[in-house]
Parts: C-alpha cells; sequence; structure tokens
C-alpha cells in the first residue's frame, strides 16, 4: 500500500522483487480517486533491471499498459538497465504545442465561429481522415530522420521555430531501417493529420497568470487568445508499438529478464534488440515532431484566412511519451540515464542548456492538456524536479472513467449543446466521440496542476480556458 | 452458438471480447466487437470484397493479439472493415498456433460507418483466450 510519505508525496516501500520504491506525487483526493492497478504497475516498473532511484507516478497518473500512464522511470545501461515499449506506450511522442496569437479575446469579436469552422475543415481529423501529403517512402525516411526539420525545408513553418521544440525539432539516433514496412505504409497519408480520440485543436484564453514575471519571458499576458494542438505519431508509432512489443516481449527471456507483466516488454539498452526499438522509437519522435509543424502550418494558414491580424509565435512543443538519454546527477554523480516518460512531460529547470535561451531563466515551458470544458495549464519546470522526477512533471488532466462508462454518463449532442451554453464551442468529427472525451470523465486538472507545483515538479505559470476546441 | 462480440470496461481505452462455442467463434467475435469501434453499427457493412488473413503465433493468446493487429494495420493502410469473418484456427500444445479467417467487406466510407475512435494497437492488457462455462472466450484491451 501507498504509505504517505510527505505533503504530496506517497511512498510505496520496496517489497519482494521490487528494486527501488515507488514514489506517486499525489494529494489525498488524488490517491483517494487512483486506480488501484496503478500501484500494482509502479510495483512492476520498480523490479525492473536497472532502474535508478525509485519508480515514479506523476499527479495524473492512472491504469496504462505495462507502466502507468504518468509514469516515470530512468535506467542505466551500465548496470544492466532497460529499455521498454510498454514504458513508452502505442502513441509515441504524443503530444502538445501551443502557440501565441498576438492577439486578446476580445479582438475575435464575432468570428470565433468562422476562426473554428476554418480550423475544423482545414486540419484533418477524425477516424480514418488523411493529410493533403502523400509522401513517397523515400520521403518518409527523410521525415524519420529530420523531424520538424523535414517540415521546415518543405516550407511548412519557420526556421526559427524549430528553437520552441524538444530535441530542436530533430530526435537524434533515429533509424528509419529499425522501422517496419507496415509501419512506414500506415503514415504514408497521414503526416498532418490530428487523429481522433483525445486529440483535439483548441482556441483558449489565458484568463489566469500565477507568475507574472515567467509569464512575462513565455510572452503571456492575461486575456492573451492561444491556440494548441495534441496529437502523435499517428499510423506509425502505433505500428512501432505493436511491432516491438513482440520483439521486445521475445527479447527479454533471452536476456534472462524475468517479467511480472509481460505487457512490459523490454530488453538491455545494450543488447541489439534494445538499440533497434531505441532506433525506431526515435525515428516516431520525429514523425510526431514532424507531424505537430505541418499541423501547426494548417492551423497558421486557417488564422490568416479568419483572423489576418494574428501572428502566430510557437510558445513550445512537448512530447509525453519517449525514452529519452539525459543527464541526471544522483547521489552526488552525473549519469547518462535513458528516462522513459510516459504520459508524463519534461521538466527542465532554469539553467538547463536544453532549454531555448529565450526561456533559460524561467525553465523550461510544460505544456498540460486538461478537457475541453475546464482548463489547460502553462507550467514551468523547476530545478527540484531534477532530484524529484528526473525532471518530469504531469501530462493532462489523467482520465477517471472509462470510454463505455463516459459514453453511457453522456449524450454527445447535449454535452456539445452545454459547452456552448458555457461559451465553448466544440465541432466535433463523432459526436459519441466527444461524449467518451467529456471533461467529468478526467481528473480535476486544477487540483493536478497545483500538486505538481506543491510537489516541486513544475510551477504554475497561466491558466488556459478553452472557447473553441475542434475534436478528432 | 454463434459468435457473441461485446466490449468491457477499461480505465483508458476499451476491451474487446468474443464468445462462441469453439476459439474461432470467439476469436470472430472478439474481431467484431473491434470493428464495431470503426462502424457502431456493423450492420453498415457491405459484404462486397473478401480478403483471407492469416497469422501465426506461439500460442492461442499471442495469436488473438496478431489476428486484431492484422485487422488494425488492413484499416489503417487500406481502410478495409468487414461485415463477418469465417475463421479456422489449427492450435497444438506442441507447435505454433495458425490462423486463417476469410473476412469480407468495404472500405471505410465516414459518411456511412458511425466511428468514434481509432484502435491503435491490440495489448496484452486482460489479454485471455480459455473455456469458459461450456464456450469459448477471447479478449484484450485495445489501445484507441
Amino acid at each position: 500500500m501507498f504509505r504517505e510519505a510527505g505533503p504530496n508525496l506517497w511512498e510505496l516501500p520496496k517489497t519482494g522483487r521490487m528494486r527501488v520504491p515507488g514514489l506517486l506525487y499525489a494529494s489525498r483526493p488524488l490517491v483517494e480517486g487512483l486506480d488501484a492497478k496503478v500501484r500494482e504497475q509502479l510495483a512492476n516498473v520498480a523490479a525492473l533491471p536497472g532502474i535508478v532511484g525509485a519508480a515514479y507516478a506523476m499527479p495524473d497518473a492512472h491504469w496504462g499498459y505495462g507502466f502507468p500512464i504518468g509514469g516515470v522511470a530512468a535506467f542505466d545501461p551500465d548496470d544492466g538497465g532497460i529499455v521498454s515499449a510498454g514504458g513508452v506506450g502505442f502513441d509515441i511522442s504524443c503530444g502538445v504545442r501551443t502557440y501565441r496569437t498576438g492577439v486578446k479575446e476580445a479582438d475575435l469579436l464575432d468570428r470565433l465561429e468562422s476562426l473554428a469552422t476554418d480550423l475544423y475543415r482545414s486540419v484533418p481529423a477524425g477516424v480514418g481522415s488523411e493529410g493533403a501529403l502523400r509522401l513517397s517512402r523515400r520521403e518518409l525516411d527523410e521525415v524519420l530522420v529530420h523531424g520538424a526539420r523535414w517540415a521546415v525545408g518543405r516550407g511548412f513553418g519557420e526556421e526559427s521555430e524549430l528553437a520552441f521544440v524538444e530535441e530542436r525539432g530533430r530526435m537524434r539516433g533515429a533509424d528509419p531501417t529499425k522501422v517496419s514496412d507496415r509501419a512506414k505504409e500506415r503514415q504514408l497519408g497521414e503526416i498532418g493529420t490530428l487523429g481522433s480520440g483525445n486529440h483535439y485543436l483548441e482556441l483558449q484564453v489565458a484568463d489566469r497568470v500565477y507568475d507574472e514575471r515567467t509569464a512575462r519571458v513565455f510572452g503571456l499576458a492575461e486575456g492573451d487568445l492561444l491556440v494548441t494542438i495534441h496529437c502523435g505519431s499517428r499510423g506509425l508509432g502505433h505500428q512501432i508499438g505493436t511491432d516491438y512489443l513482440k520483439v521486445l516481449g521475445a527479447a527479454g527471456p533471452r536476456h534472462g529478464i524475468v517479467l511480472p507483466d509481460r505487457e512490459l516488454a523490454c530488453a538491455p539498452i545494450r543488447s541489439v534488440e534494445g538499440q533497434d526499438y531505441l532506433g525506431a522509437m526515435r525515428a516516431a519522435i520525429n514523425c510526431a515532431l514532424a507531424n505537430r509543424q505541418v499541423v501547426g502550418h494548417l492551423v497558421r494558414e486557417a488564422f490568416a484566412r479568419s483572423l489576418p491580424e494574428a501572428r502566430l509565435s510557437l510558445l513550445y512543443d512537448v512530447s509525453h511519451n519517449t525514452c529519452k538519454e539525459e543527464t541526471h546527477v544522483v547521489a552526488g554523480a552525473s549519469r547518462r540515464l535513458f528516462v522513459h516518460r510516459k504520459g508524463a512531460t519534461r521538466a527542465f529547470g532554469p539553467g538547463h542548456p536544453e532549454v531555448p535561451e529565450r526561456y533559460r531563466s524561467a525553465g523550461q515551458p510544460v505544456l498540460v492538456g486538461g478537457t475541453m470544458g475546464t482548463y489547460s495549464f502553462v507550467l514551468a519546470g523547476t530545478e527540484t524536479a531534477a532530484a524529484r522526477s528526473f525532471s518530469s512533471s504531469c501530462h493532462g488532466a489523467g482520465r477517471q472513467m472509462s470510454r463505455m462508462q463516459a459514453k453511457r454518463t453522456w449524450r454527445g449532442g447535449a454535452l456539445i449543446e452545454e459547452l456552448g451554453s458555457r461559451g465553448i464551442l466544440i465541432k466535433a468529427h463523432s459526436a459519441s466521440g466527444a461524449a467518451e472525451e467529456a471533461p467529468g470523465a478526467y481528473k480535476d486538472v486544477e487540483e493536478v496542476a497545483r500538486v505538481a507545483e506543491e510537489a516541486g515538479l513544475s510551477s504554475r505559470v497561466a491558466r488556459l480556458r478553452p472557447i473553441a476546441c475542434v475534436k478528432g | 452458438m454463434a459468435a457473441v462480440a461485446e466490449h468491457f470496461e477499461h480505465g483508458a481505452d476499451v476491451g474487446v471480447r468474443g464468445r462462441g462455442a469453439t476459439p474461432a467463434e470467439a476469436f470472430a467475435g472478439a474481431a467484431a466487437a473491434l470493428t464495431s469501434l470503426w462502424a457502431s453499427d456493423p450492420g453498415s457493412i457491405r459484404p462486397d470484397v473478401e480478403e483471407t488473413i492469416r497469422c501465426e503465433a506461439g500460442d492461442l493468446e499471442r495469436l488473438l493479439v496478431a489476428f486484431l493487429d492484422e485487422l488494425i494495420y488492413l484499416f489503417a493502410a487500406r481502410r478495409l472493415l468487414f461485415a463477418r469473418f469465417d475463421v479456422e484456427i489449427r492450435a497444438s500444445p506442441e507447435g505454433p498456433a495458425r490462423l486463417v479467417a476469410k473476412g469480407r467487406g468495404e472500405r471505410y466510407d465516414a459518411a456511412r460507418h458511425e466511428s468514434t475512435v481509432e484502435p491503435k494497437g491490440a495489448t496484452l492488457t486482460a489479454l485471455r483466450v480459455a473455456s469458459e462455462r461450456g464456450g469459448w472466450v477471447a479478449q484484450c484491451v485495445v489501445d484507441v
């Protein structure tokens, strides 16, 4: 059982095969609403070879595959550390990209409907949707190596934006030869598409600023209109997840790894299978970065038509489902570790060299996607998170109700009407899909953001209120 | 006993389950449950084209995941949906389990097939193929 170990901190003591303890950052209400599976999954992660420090769960944690969603774990290759497909998930590098627009909510006047309609029509979304681009296999390989840089080279956005994308828009170490033909085939028509499920495109207003100084550094002020994209690596990432669940599932036992849950499918970082997965997974990160770059360009074009005085500038682009090699100080020693973040955001603090120069005094922007009926948040990475969570924070509200239960509880049409009466315009490709994404199906995102701040994982900068949402 | 298709609860995603007199029928039911995520009314799928699906895996449970992954791939790459399946399974304790399924269906049409989510991959969560109450059950959670 979790033991209260401090304010907003719960410990799962080391027992049985656990090599390290589990640590959960949560308030009492969040712990009380926690899925029992999170505890079991955190204990399983803590038993994996080469894990360093602890197996962490962020305040928005919920039941995932192998690893909990909201799970963070770092592994040392020098200590037999592993890389796990279950530690990254199927939607590799699913993430959030937010643009400032240079206009205030008040400047929209009566143009919200036309702007939202334009966005709904110009960004392909929903089940089975295809983008305007149909890539050749050779060009797709370029995407997989160069990420958002490929997109900028094709005229989707500006070179200067890349500084505000994690990895400066290009994940190094990607190896397209480790990506199956099937994964590539699933992607040829999907670049520049939003997808479905919890993916969205949202117009938001910064309605509360918590930290004026950091907000100024991030270029944010109360009343600002922002636009946020939430999507991932699409079919390519999903197929890589599927392919490597099998490859790593078979590899583990060959390397003497006994798994408490087969979904943890993993191999030593220093093994052929581990390196193959890393090469493919990094290619999927590039695919996601390119995808959000292209979608961002489509959004910018829609703004140029419907709100021509707007000037979109990229605030930041974060990825939620990744495994990245990073330097962390553990017990006074600097170590190269492979940090899995599954439904968790990297949150480097002030001064970190990976934080764009413009924001370096303030820390990395941590973009937390909430629900279409509540809020999203802009947080900033903190120095304390380095020691508390390998510089990681929450990623969203976190589901608390299953999709089936949500569909039984809400009707899509009525929900869209109710949100409309509260000043939130919903453009949904599927009404029942909207019901599954009802705000009430998620945890209280304000509580999640507050806990992330009080636990020292990241600090609140601004709260974003949705005014229009395009659902995939 | 005809194949039965149903969904079951999972925190963030959705479980698909088939029941039948034989493993093959249970697999067909699980496939129908998966298909209904793309087309909530399976009756809206026209059985216009036939596709043969072949899979192999170390055991029956892995075979179910491979089969559902094959259907997810066929939708993602070719937008194919199936109204019905005739499934044959050969499994022995010594060798691998093999499946041949003949599916009849058509290409996805957003105007006629009401879908809510896009299945990304079959998972090993709640994965079970077993004989139960005189029949067979085949199930797992699908990431959507």
